[in-house]
């Protein structure tokens, strides 16, 4: 999780996503911060994502990022 | 639409560019984003340069110039031309047609048909399928298939979602008939529904441009500012409408096709960006080696050109030399997909020019 929330500091260090509990407000993250998301996910736990699951409802907390990652094939 | 075309092949290809080459670190300061988070995107994406029109050119400039060029050379002559099919979002003007100004500005005979339509990202395989359908009716003359864009006109230089990845060109294709050419398996779907996810919303019939709607606005709330002059394109709807149809599009072509993924030696694709075509490469199991992915990077995404382009670069002379079972495949504004299976060799040319525009 950790690192998780190391990648979101780094695309919106002006955005708390500790105190907001792993909660990602609409907004927030647009899909090119999503696409770079991706990519530092998958270089990170060697996972190559399925297309259809980038969509912004699996981007919208620390949890759900957390288990896009884990259906499709990371450990967390 | 899914039929076979017999008795068809491309004899030759041209691409041809704008002089201006404009590298993507000199436009970060455009954007309303910290510069960092812009430039992690070049890798991703595949923005590192693209070509730009200069303010006074129109469309039809670069298909003259390649025009001439074909003539100059005798690739072509002019009696062996019985149609010209322009395909383009960016005509010169509403009237009269690219077509008509092709048509005059080279002295085609007035016997040649003339034809303009209006298609996005996938105006190649519309064209081509007018094309072939128009050989129907030319006996043993050719038919002309541009497909050029200028769409940098229509992009907020401000949008960082659009402006870097967008590239103006021309592909110039002859189209020609030969008993000996091996069947074209062509398939095209449209989704009238979901045309909203890519468009320009002023300046047609609908709204007319006006003072108002050339103020640029952060429209959708999301740092890119934008006029209604100005190309809207919704990035998630389009990824997700890409990975979800055109998996299941080229399938089903190499399907009708009687052909298997390993049968085909490249799959030539539209390029909107890195990320998207890695994205498809990796759904359809199908080695990056076999689908090139180096348009955007070093052009920009040049629309309705991009197949002629990506053939060029990527083939070239190889085209002219050899033979390869190909599958084209495009999509985008409309909603617009559509593939075929092609056999691309033993063409008469394949470059690509650099204009003075």
């Amino acid at each position: 999780m950790e690192k998780i929330y190391e990648f979101l500091n780094e695309l919106h260090p002006e955005y708390d996503f500790i105190s907001n509990e792993g909660v990602i407000e609409d907004g927030v993250l647009d899909s090119f911060d999503i696409i770079s998301l991706v990519t530092m996910i998958e270089e990170e736990y060697d996972v190559i994502f399925d297309a259809l699951d980038i969509v912004p409802e699996n981007f919208n907390s620390v949890e759900s990022i957390a288990n896009v990652i884990r259906k499709n094939g990371g450990t967390i | 639409m899914k039929t076979i075309f017999r008795g068809k092949k491309i004899s030759g290809m041209l691409g041809v560019l704008p002089q201006t080459e404009v590298k993507f670190e000199d436009e970060v300061h455009n954007y309303n984003f910290p510069e960092k988070q812009t430039l992690r995107l070049k890798k991703i994406m595949g923005y590192e340069k693209h070509r730009i029109v200069k303010e006074t050119t129109a469309s039809s400039d670069f298909c003259v110039f390649g025009l001439n060029y074909m003539l100059e050379k005798e690739l072509v002559k002019k009696d062996e031309i019985g149609g010209i099919i322009v395909v383009t979002t960016t005509p010169d003007y509403l009237l009269p047609h690219v077509s008509n100004v092709i048509h005059g500005e080279c002295g085609l005979a007035n016997d040649v048909i003339c034809i303009d339509t209006n298609q996005g990202c996938a105006a190649f395989l519309h064209g081509l399928m007018q094309a072939f359908m128009l050989l129907e009716h030319m006996g043993d003359k050719k038919v002309i298939l541009f497909t050029t864009d200028t769409l940098s006109k229509k992009v907020s230089v401000k949008d960082r979602n659009s402006y870097p990845l967008i590239g103006d060109a021309a592909g110039i294709t002859v189209v020609e008939n030969d008993f000996h050419a091996k069947d074209i398996h062509f398939n095209m779907y449209n989704d009238g529904s979901r045309r909203e996810a890519l468009i320009i919303p002023a300046g047609g019939s609908r709204l007319a441009s006006s003072e108002e709607t050339a103020v640029l606005r952060d429209l959708e709330n999301d740092g890119n500012l934008r006029s209604l002059d100005n190309l809207k394109m919704n990035g998630a709807e389009v990824f997700t409408f890409v990975q979800t149809e055109v998996p299941i599009l080229i399938d089903e072509t190499l399907h009708f096709a009687e052909r298997s993924k390993e049968d085909i030696d490249w799959f030539l694709f539209h390029q909107p960006n890195k990320f998207m075509l890695k994205k498809l490469a990796d759904k359809l199991e199908i080695p990056y080696e076999k689908i090139p992915m180096n348009i955007v990077e070093n052009y920009g995404n040049p629309s309705g050109a991009s197949i002629p382009i990506n053939i060029v670069h990527n083939l070239g002379q190889a085209v002219v030399e050899n033979s390869y079972q190909c599958c084209l495949s495009a999509f985008g504004s409309g909603l617009t997909w559509g593939a075929m299976t092609i056999e691309l060799g033993g063409m008469n040319f394949c470059e690509m020019l650099v204009s003075d525009y």
